[in-house]
């Protein structure tokens, strides 16, 4: 256990410090947000229906940035053996290290969204559950980012098919995120919608570990 | 301590050694040797468990291989495992604790290894003899009987060579074991395992 919570703060300290932290996050996700504006045509009437589907679209992607940094950098300098032959099964790394790459991504990210959906055209009422939704996401983003990254363990330019096998696991809570925010643009109850997204959280951090710490024995051997 | 009975061992197509046997008794060294190539690192990779043999098995005495690995085996390949962009200090102090050291462990193994100078110094910044040395620390600060050791003094010169030697063969006098892949002959008395001989 005491084991456990040293590679945690370890991992959130790498992830906040290393390339690719929260920063880079953030300004491209508002990169993002500022650019469809630009490209669909300054009508703020013509953007806000799809407001919501647009800031959880950028949130998936910026989340994808940081995830070659999970595990490649770390098979590349040797410290993923050591991780391996420590006294914590490595299911539980994998889950220690999606956890450190949600605080030090996900949760700037959804500080962050509200913001990018307001400027999008979202009614600033409905921001407080922009951020909620985000940040129940983008864990479920950092989970199955994590299983993504684990697969492209060892492949050259990794980076580039971590996207592509990441981008359709993150079909279920784009939808179910941004069903959230559609419902309550319309005065429906938004509930119905983060419960999904909740459920996807949950299945995602159940497998991710197990699939995960396959794939990494598989790339080690 | 450890018992490979027949181990084959292939990566991809190739086969690097078939039906190897060997035992380690505790305070034994074994130096790995064979050309470049040959299945040194492989056989290393097979004992810690990071690669499946596709025959033979692989035992240690008293305890089961998942135990092992979590416990009893200290694994320092020719990567040190160390992040360039974070202190030594910290690295260390990492390394260790995950491997299972206490304070005063870390304390000798600073001491035993002239770490102070290096300790605030950013890793990128240390050379990779100064860096194996780093990596080497958890080694003294965390005592785990079975060492698995992959050109363990490749970037260090003379005097650290001696001095690894020295703590080699004290961790031995303890009662631990190593086996090392090797090119030059390790400073201390050690049975030859030379792989690409029995092929």
């Amino acid at each position: 256990m005491r084991a456990l919570l040293i590679l945690w703060r370890r991992e959130v300290a790498l992830a906040w410090s290393g390339g690719g932290g929260p920063l880079l996050a953030c300004g491209f996700f508002l990169c993002l947000t500022v650019l469809v504006p630009l490209a669909a045509g300054g009508d703020p009437a013509d953007l806000r229906p799809v407001a919501g589907g647009i800031a959880w679209l950028a949130l998936a992607l910026s989340s994808i940035l940081s995830l070659e940094r999970l595990f490649e950098r770390d098979h590349e300098d040797g410290s993923l053996d050591l991780l391996t032959l420590g006294p914590v099964p490595l299911e539980l790394v994998v889950l220690a290290k999606a956890k450190a790459q949600w605080l030090a991504v996900g949760v700037p990210l959804a500080i962050t969204a509200p913001l990018a959906a307001v400027t999008l055209g979202l009614p600033p009422t409905l921001a407080p559950l922009v951020s909620l939704s985000a940040l129940v996401g983008s864990l479920g983003f950092a989970l199955t980012g994590a299983l993504g990254a684990a697969l492209a363990l060892g492949a050259r330019r990794g980076g580039l098919l971590i996207a592509v096998v990441v981008l359709p696991l993150f079909i279920p809570p784009v939808v179910f995120g941004a069903g959230a925010l559609e419902r309550a643009s319309n005065g429906l109850d938004p509930a119905p919608a983060l419960a999904f997204l909740a459920a996807y959280v949950l299945f995602a951090s159940v497998v991710t570990p197990f699939a995960a710490a396959a794939a990494i024995r598989n790339a080690q051997g | 301590m450890i018992t490979a009975a027949s181990l084959t061992v292939s990566r991809g197509d190739r086969v690097l050694f078939r039906d190897l046997s060997f035992s380690l008794a505790s305070g034994e060294a074994i130096a790995l040797t064979g050309a470049n190539g040959a299945g040194k690192t492989s056989l290393l990779r097979t004992l810690a468990g990071f690669i499946r043999p596709d025959a033979g098995t692989i035992a240690f005495v008293d305890i089961a291989l998942a135990e092992a690995r979590a416990n009893h085996i200290h694994w320092l390949g020719h990567l040190d495992g160390l992040k360039t962009s974070r202190r030594a200090r910290e690295e260390l102090t990492f390394q260790a604790q995950w491997s299972g050291a206490a304070a005063d462990g870390i304390a000798a193994a600073v001491d035993l290894l002239a770490l102070e100078p290096l300790l605030d110094l950013e890793v990128r910044k240390l050379s990779a003899g100064q860096r194996r040395r780093l990596a080497f620390a958890r080694l003294i600060a965390a005592p785990r009987p079975m060492w698995l050791l992959d050109e363990p003094l490749a970037p260090l010169d003379a005097r650290w060579r001696a001095a690894l030697g020295l703590l080699m063969q004290a961790h031995l006098d303890k009662g631990g074991g190593i086996i090392a892949a090797v090119h030059d002959p390790l400073p201390l008395p050690a049975r030859t395992l030379d792989i690409g001989a029995g092929r």
